[in-house]
């Protein structure tokens, strides 16, 4: 309990400074203004996100290749930790997007990917949902969520394979992108909040999904004794 | 500072989403503890 508290002190610390420096360090961009600011969490976002579903994708992998149940929970806690990531970069990108482009949304590559991502991992929640049987809800999870994830690489890639109202990559972009370097450690110091804030978050939803399991077993004890108990009830001589 | 409007917005939806969805899984740990509570005594009482 103490060493979890010295993590969230941490946390919170790291993300007190990334805000502090993403308003008040970041050097004023040319055309877009404070507005700009918005990038020092819309992109943190997307990263988190991206590392939320590469978790889950390995885990749906290591469930099906070993059936072994923490496996099944990592996947499901980190594909709703990507979602909720996923749902903050929608947000802060459509508030972004007024602003700058002036429209809040369009249907261009990487808007349209980034949705259906997020439509593909809402349905993967939903699916888990309707299947009663553990077993195969994990294995037709696992199916499903490696299938989600080939939309990843897609968002990741359309701004750099189409034109796009999104504009292109300011990282690993071509030759005439980057960042000031200003702007890149104070960008570095938003990722690594964001991620920290991330893994917390995974970390309480894997509890919570060790905790279902744990009912789950404890409920097919009970319902084992109360047969047991019925049956002896039932042979007792009249 | 016109569009400082937008940019308050973002940062606290952002943190709305995290704190709602936070809130919700502390809710299912919860109650997710007390079932089990209350599963241990019912074995225990048999």
């Amino acid at each position: 309990m103490k060493g979890r508290l010295t993590i969230t002190a941490l946390v919170a610390f790291l993300l007190f400074f990334a805000g502090y420096a993403a308003l008040f360090i970041a050097p004023d961009e040319r055309t877009m203004h404070e507005i700009q600011r918005v990038f020092y969490v819309h992109l943190p976002l997307w990263a988190a996100m991206y590392s939320a579903l590469v978790v889950a994708f390995i885990s749906n992998i290591g469930w099906l290749a070993t059936r072994k149940p923490m496996w099944d929970w990592l996947a499901v806690s980190a594909v709703e930790v990507g979602v909720v990531c996923c749902t903050g970069g929608l947000i802060t990108g459509v508030l972004w997007g007024r602003p700058a482009w002036g429209i809040w949304w369009t249907w261009d590559a990487r808007l349209t990917t980034a949705f259906i991502l997020w439509l593909l991992y809402i349905s993967y929640l939903l699916l888990r949902g309707l299947l009663e049987d553990p077993q195969r809800r994990a294995t037709l999870s696992a199916v499903f969520g490696i299938f989600a994830f080939l939309d990843a690489p897609l968002v990741y890639a359309a701004n750099r394979l189409w034109r796009t109202q999104h504009p292109a990559p300011v990282i690993f972009g071509d030759a005439n992108s980057g960042l000031d370097p200003t702007m890149g450690k104070v960008l570095v110091a938003c990722i690594a909040a964001m991620l920290a804030v991330m893994v917390l978050v995974l970390v309480d939803r894997y509890r919570l999904e060790r905790l279902r399991y744990e009912v789950d077993e404890l409920r097919l004890a009970a319902d084992a004794r109360a047969a047991d108990s019925n049956s002896a009830t039932a042979r007792s001589p009249r | 500072m016109k569009n400082f409007q937008f940019l308050f917005e973002a940062w606290m939806a952002v943190w709305a989403v995290f704190l709602v969805y936070e809130f919700s899984v502390a809710r299912r740990v919860a109650r997710l503890r007390d079932e089990i509570d209350h599963l241990k005594q019912q074995l225990g009482d048999g």
